[in-house]
């Protein structure tokens, strides 16, 4: 559902993404792995249309993110980093806001977005303003909005940052749950998360790929079958780096 | 999903953002505050003697260069500093339809504060017996005048994450939209320039394309230069957004 063709991105003379290409299909829950600093956030970013890309191509569902950006942008739900949300909203003006950008109206935009708060649990806080809100809630209140049209893939950037084992461990469960029927790709620096939710591991590095396969793929690959062992021997520690 | 219907949707939002914070309410009565302390003191509303509301009209290009920017300069830059902006770009809107629906929400705001003075109109016509028609040319005027700050401090607002360097920008902008065709600066410059450079000059400026609508006269020339300074200023917004983006 998501094809992407030797992506570049360079701002000024750094190249953030350089030259990757993968695909992604319905039913698979793509973990994009990386250190600081790595590409992530700007490969999703080139994906859901924020940024146009340098050189290479993306096609979400089919449709060229760069010349019919508002039909792909349709078919995908998106959580940036850090969450963002506007300030000032409540939580349920904030979910009907963005269900109506969706072109959802009426008794089907309630039904979405009560659809969408029972899924991420934020009945308690519906009717508190967003900068009022816990991190944690701030953090599913924005994944939330991305899942209110229920749309066929998801690009969700650190899901899980900034929330406490519980909540983390529920995050991974419904990107799991959710990910039998939809196509999503998410990215994270925390290694036992990917072996838990995803169905397949990309490992990025300075904007290169270094390792693409299924976490037992990728285990198989150290001497102990540990992820941590293969991340640490692909991907070049910050202090080398600086 | 037609364009309307979304840009209604962003206009809604940034409207009901105006009114959920108490910013809002203190720009309206500042804006009331101002024209009524500027019609009734400084424009000497009453010692005139003429039942109409020329003192009132004649500061608005004044109380707009400091009030338009004021309610314009987080427009794109709070959004920007928060990360929404790219929240709302990657949802299927066009970047032309954000700004719209964000330009027409605000400008809703400015037309509502000069709606709030009508008890000067009302004032006027109990005192005497005025030109309604004049009144009515002059509030088109100084809506229209109203657009044209309020877009160019959209522009300056999405240059920057920092409000209050947008503000600056933007009253300096005005500014010298104002002076440009200020009688007392063209009066000046007309020592030193050739003639047809200073008028030159001051078509470029708003008072005086603002001018004619207090005297009662609508203009189609008048019209179309805030309906093109207003399109210049919302096209360069759109310029912008896109470089930050392209990175
Ligand atoms: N808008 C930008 N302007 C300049 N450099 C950027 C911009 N966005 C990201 N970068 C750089 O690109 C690289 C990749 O960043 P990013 O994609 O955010 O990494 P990750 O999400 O993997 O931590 C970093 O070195 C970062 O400094
Ligand atoms: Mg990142």
């Amino acid at each position: 559902m998501i094809k992407v063709e030797n992506l570049v991105k360079t701002f000024g003379a750094k190249r953030a993404v350089d030259d990757i290409s993968f695909n992604i299909e319905r039913g698979e829950v793509l973990g994009f792995l990386g250190p600081n600093g790595a590409g992530k956030s700007t490969t999703m970013r080139i994906i859901t249309g924020y940024y146009p890309p340098t050189a290479g191509r993306v096609t979400v569902g089919g449709f060229d993110i760069v010349e019919n950006p508002i039909e792909a942008k349709r078919l995908m739900g998106y959580l940036p980093e850090n969450a963002p949300g506007y300030a000032d909203m409540t939580v349920h003006g904030f979910l009907s806001f963005a269900a109506e950008i969706r072109g959802l109206y009426g008794d089907a935009r309630k039904k979405a977005v009560h659809k969408a708060v029972e899924t991420c649990s934020l009945e308690g806080v519906l009717y508190q303003t967003i900068d009022t809100l816990s991190k944690g809630f701030k953090h599913r209140t924005c994944l939330a909005q991305s899942i209110v049209h229920d749309p066929d893939i998801l690009v969700l950037d650190e899901p899980t940052d900034g929330l406490d084992p519980n909540q983390k461990h529920e995050a991974r469960s419904l990107i799991k749950r959710m990910g039998e029927k939809k196509a999503i790709i998410f990215s994270t620096h925390i290694l036992e998360e990917v072996e838990q939710a995803c169905t397949r591991v990309i490992i990025i590095d300075r904007g290169k790929i270094v390792a693409n396969g299924t976490p037992q793929e990728l285990k198989s690959r150290s001497k102990e079958g540990r992820l941590d062992d293969v991340f640490r021997s692909i991907t070049l520690p910050d202090t080398v780096l600086a | 999903m037609n364009s309307w219907a979304i840009i209604k949707a962003i206009s809604k939002r940034e409207l009901g953002g105006y009114f959920t914070s108490p910013v809002a309410y203190v720009f309206l009565v500042i804006f009331l505050l101002l024209t009524g302390f500027f019609t009734f003191t400084v424009g000497n509303f009453f010692e005139r003697g003429e039942a109409s509301l020329v003192s009132f009209f004649t500061w608005h290009p004044w109380l707009y260069l400091f009030l338009v920017p004021a309610a314009g300069m987080r427009l794109w830059s709070e959004e920007r500093r928060i990360g929404t902006l790219e929240l709302l770009l990657t949802m299927p809107v066009t970047t032309w339809q954000a700004i719209v629906g964000k330009f027409l929400a605000s400008w809703i705001f400015l037309l509502l504060a000069l709606a709030l003075t009508f008890p000067v109109w009302i004032t006027v016509n109990w005192l005497g017996s005025p030109d309604n028609g004049i009144i009515i040319t002059g509030y088109v005027g100084s809506a229209l005048l109203a657009g044209a700050y309020l877009a160019i401090s959209c522009m300056t607002s999405a240059m920057t994450r920092n409000q209050v360097i947008s503000f600056i920008v933007s009253v300096m902008i005005c500014l010298f939209l104002i002076l440009a065709g200020f009688t007392p600066v063209t009066d000046l410059l007309v020592r030193w320039a050739n003639p047809v450079v200073v008028q030159t000059i001051a078509s470029f400026s708003v008072m005086t394309h603002f001018e004619a609508f207090q005297r009662g006269v609508i203009d189609v020339r008048d019209v179309i230069f805030f309906v093109s300074l207003i399109g210049f200023a919302l096209f360069t917004t759109g310029v912008v957004i896109r470089g930050h983006r392209a990175g």
